[in-house]
């Protein structure tokens, strides 16, 4: 028997569930019949693919946009990689250089047997999985031998724009006590049709996301969390348009968590909302089989919308999120749903809106390791009372277990964090959750108190939400602004030159093998 | 920590208020107190103290004093100072160029344009560039506003596109054309590296380059903007921080209607 603190009809929950499920399968039927050009970029990385040409093209774009420009991307990169494997001999990498060298057309090849060119690619299959495999046993073994922090794990951000700087920001925090270090992509990476490549040490606002990259951070993270006796989490971003191909990346360098969300990049990046559903579900299925715990976006909404208003559109996308994620194989324990204190600090009792919504979300997700996000729109410079605003976040952060406590700033809108803001941070957080460890356990909600009476109120709002889009479609839903009070229309942004559907060949083995675990 | 509870220091200097010379405020007129924190790439100990001093000493702060040290990661450690600054500034003397208009209300504005104007006003926002905060032109922009400050959509006298973030200046100028637009918005978040200075004036030159600058109200904010930095970038009006929608509507009232009246 379910037990909720906040008297929640376990019921009713069943019902925003299931109307989830249901918004999510039509999302689903749209998807299956489609790849896109990342998709494919994607299985060129999986099959080993890497590296770039005299001009800084990374070699999986110059193989996928050789098919694209012959009009036969739809039979999938792995079909003619297959073929030209048993044609040439040669490796996916050998291959790619030759066709970036111009020296080899795999779409003019004698084309062999379907099954032939399927067992073809299999071996790099295998070879690829037992290394993302392998990934996943080191990050056990160092859980079972050097352990983690308690939850809320502590995340905060580095921000440099030169990985060398962000090495030594990222061990200073860990030191400090994070748990969870993400490497905030430069500001445009996200609209990038492409993955840069190497280390790179200038970016705008952050640093860009290469493999290369990945590998230095991860280096220095492991170092560190074996010098602090904790495993250090590493978390980047694998949204915007080169979603799968950013989780690949991250499968095969060992990241922790990744940033994942079609919804967030359609609403804030205006990415082409079938394009990004397309991407998003290659992507989880290969953050589910990687163990990454994954980030959605809800928290967003709110720093367009009313966090008193909108409350339940959070709540509702997060739904949506889950069973986008379930039918992905990504289990509930890698969910990282967000949600966010975001209230205007001026308002009466807010603290307890937060609360209730905070302890509504833990119960309606019982077992996800929930992205609770700090404070931001109502940051106003004024570090003194920020630090406070932090501060009651961060009670509610312990009082209601979240997973993943990303660690506000006393200066955010000021400046990306300063060593100091982030040891002040820290402290903050460190403080309030020994102090109050136990609060959960020892408060009750009042019946009929505020807290009950808005985890109720939410909920009723949130099943209407979802009512509604079921009837009319995710797609509709989106056009009329449903979520943050932004409108996409289904043909608009970017990214939508990108979608191919799949044609008679198309194959894709990753699927199912990673959903069943290979 | 510092002398205890009462302060012993001696109060020698003038404790009357001069405008040519002032100072900060911390208890007493003319004190110079001042809470400064930094953080310096050295382990912490005496050493690091006394370097934190005398770099207190060189930026002008008598009696320097280290009330908190902590080292945050190896050779890196953190202060919390007071001191007295020497320096002072003639307040008397200062002139902010500002944005020159009168602050209505949401009701006040759309009156004037309505008895002034004669039609709706029509303003196209973006946050430009590769800058991805919508947060600025969001607040001054969406109908719900920010703090109670309602924004542009909700006045019945402007007609209001908010194009969200990472809007190429291209895109903007284009859609600004299309709207027939009488005033642009601009949101410039992201300063790092001066990116916004290069985006700001690439946007002025293209509109200079197809002949519309004349022709459109152009208006920049976001925290780091004033309305100094706008002018000398060519914008008609910059709006910093602590402004809202109120400031930016009845400005964009008032200078429609000085352009198309001449009134001063």
């Amino acid at each position: 028997m379910r037990k909720s603190k906040l008297g929640l009809n376990f019921d009713q929950v069943d019902d925003a569930k299931r109307l989830a499920k249901n918004i999510a399968e039509q999302i689903q039927q749209f998807v299956d019949g489609y790849t896109t050009v990342t998709v494919e970029r994607t299985l060129c990385r999986l099959m080993g693919i890497d590296g770039v040409d005299e001009n800084e093209v990374p070699l999986p774009n110059r193989v996928v946009d050789a098919l694209l420009e012959k009009g036969v991307l739809s039979q999938g990169v792995l079909y003619y990689l297959g073929n030209a494997i048993l044609e040439t001999g040669k490796s996916p990498q050998d291959i790619a250089e030759a066709i970036a060298g111009g020296k080899l057309d795999i779409t003019t090849l004698p084309i062999h047997p379907l099954a032939d060119i399927q067992k073809a690619v299999q071996p790099f299959i295998e070879a690829c999985l037992t290394r993302i495999k392998g990934n996943v046993a080191k990050r056990n073994e160092y859980l079972s031998t050097i352990g983690e922090g308690p939850k809320p794990y502590l995340y905060i951000i580095v921000a440099t724009g030169n990985i060398y700087e962000d090495v030594v920001q990222a061990q200073a925090g860990a030191r400090q006590g994070a748990d969870v270090i993400a490497v905030i992509r430069t500001t445009g990476q996200s609209l990038l049709d492409y993955v840069p490549y190497g280390a790179t040490t200038e970016g705008f606002g952050g640093t860009f996301a290469t493999q290369e990259n990945f590998r230095i951070m991860r280096k220095a993270l492991d170092e560190v969390g074996e010098e602090v006796g904790r495993y250090i989490r590493l978390c980047n971003y694998c949204s915007g348009l080169c979603m799968p191909e950013i989780a690949a990346m991250g499968a095969l360098e060992r990241l922790d968590v990744m940033l994942n969300d079609a919804l967030y990049g359609i609403l804030f990046r205006d990415i082409n909302p079938q394009r990004t559903l397309i991407d998003q579900y290659f992507s989880r299925i290969i953050n589910g089989y990687a163990g990454v715990i994954i980030n959605t976006g809800e928290d967003n909404y709110l720093t367009t919308a009313d966090a008193v208003e909108a409350a339940h559109t959070v709540l509702a996308s997060d739904l949506i999120n889950e069973q986008l994620a379930l039918m992905a194989a990504l289990p509930e324990e890698q969910m990282g749903l967000g949600h966010a204190f975001e209230m205007d600090p001026m308002l009466e009792n807010g603290f307890l809106l937060e609360l209730a919504q905070a302890q509504m979300t833990r119960e309606i997700f019982p077992k996800a390791t929930l992205k609770y996000m700090p404070p931001t729109k109502f940051m106003t410079g004024n570090i003194f009372r920020g630090h406070i605003q932090d501060a009651l976040f961060n009670m509610i952060g312990i009082w209601t277990h979240q997973g993943i406590q990303l660690l506000g700033m006393p200066t955010e809108a000021i400046h990306t964090p300063f060593m100091s803001d982030r040891y002040l941070s820290i402290e903050n957080a460190r403080y309030i959750f020994n102090d109050m460890r136990s609060i959960g356990e020892e408060m009750e909600f009042r019946e009929g108190g505020i807290c009950r009476e808005r985890a109720k109120t939410v909920l009723n709002n949130t099943i209407d939400l979802l009512k509604q889009i079921e009837k009319e479609g995710m797609f509709t839903a989106l056009e009329k602004g449903i979520f943050g009070d932004v409108k996409r229309p289904m043909n608009g942004g970017k990214g939508l030159g990108g979608v191919v559907t799949k044609g008679e060949y198309y194959f894709n083995p990753f699927i199912k093998m990673m959903k069943e675990r290979w | 920590m510092s002398g205890g509870l009462y302060s012993m220091d001696q109060k020698d200097f003038d404790q009357t208020l001069d405008l040519t010379k002032v100072k900060p405020y911390g208890d007493t007129m003319n004190d110079g107190k001042t809470q400064i924190s930094f953080t310096l790439p050295v382990p912490a100990g005496d050493e690091a103290i006394e370097a934190a001093k005398q770099l207190m000493k060189k930026m002008g702060f008598e009696n320097p004093l280290v009330v908190y040290s902590k080292e945050l990661t190896e050779g890196f450690t953190f202060f919390n100072c007071y001191g007295s600054t020497v320096h002072t500034v003639d307040y008397s003397t200062i002139y902010v160029p500002k944005v020159e208009s009168t602050v209505w209300s949401m009701d006040e504005t759309d009156d004037f344009i309505r008895e002034h104007i004669g039609r709706k006003i029509v303003v196209v926002g973006a946050s430009t560039g590769t800058d991805a905060h919508t947060v600025g032109i969001d607040a001054i922009m969406n109908m719900k506003g920010y703090a109670g400050h309602y924004g542009i959509e909700r006045y019945e006298m402007f007609d209001a596109l908010n194009m969200g973030s990472q809007v190429p200046n291209e895109e903007f100028i284009a859609k600004a054309v299309e709207m027939h637009a009488d005033a642009l918005l601009v949101s410039q978040t992201v300063t790092q590296k001066d990116v916004h200075i290069k985006n700001m004036t690439e946007l002025i030159e293209m509109l200079e380059a197809e002949g519309l600058r004349d022709k459109l109200i152009v208006i920049c904010g976001g925290p780091r903007i004033t309305h100094e930095l706008a002018k000398e970038l060519g914008f008609d009006a910059g709006f910093g921080t602590n402004t809202y929608a109120d400031d930016v509507a009845s400005y964009i009232a008032q200078e429609m209607d000085r352009r198309m009246h001449g009134n001063k």
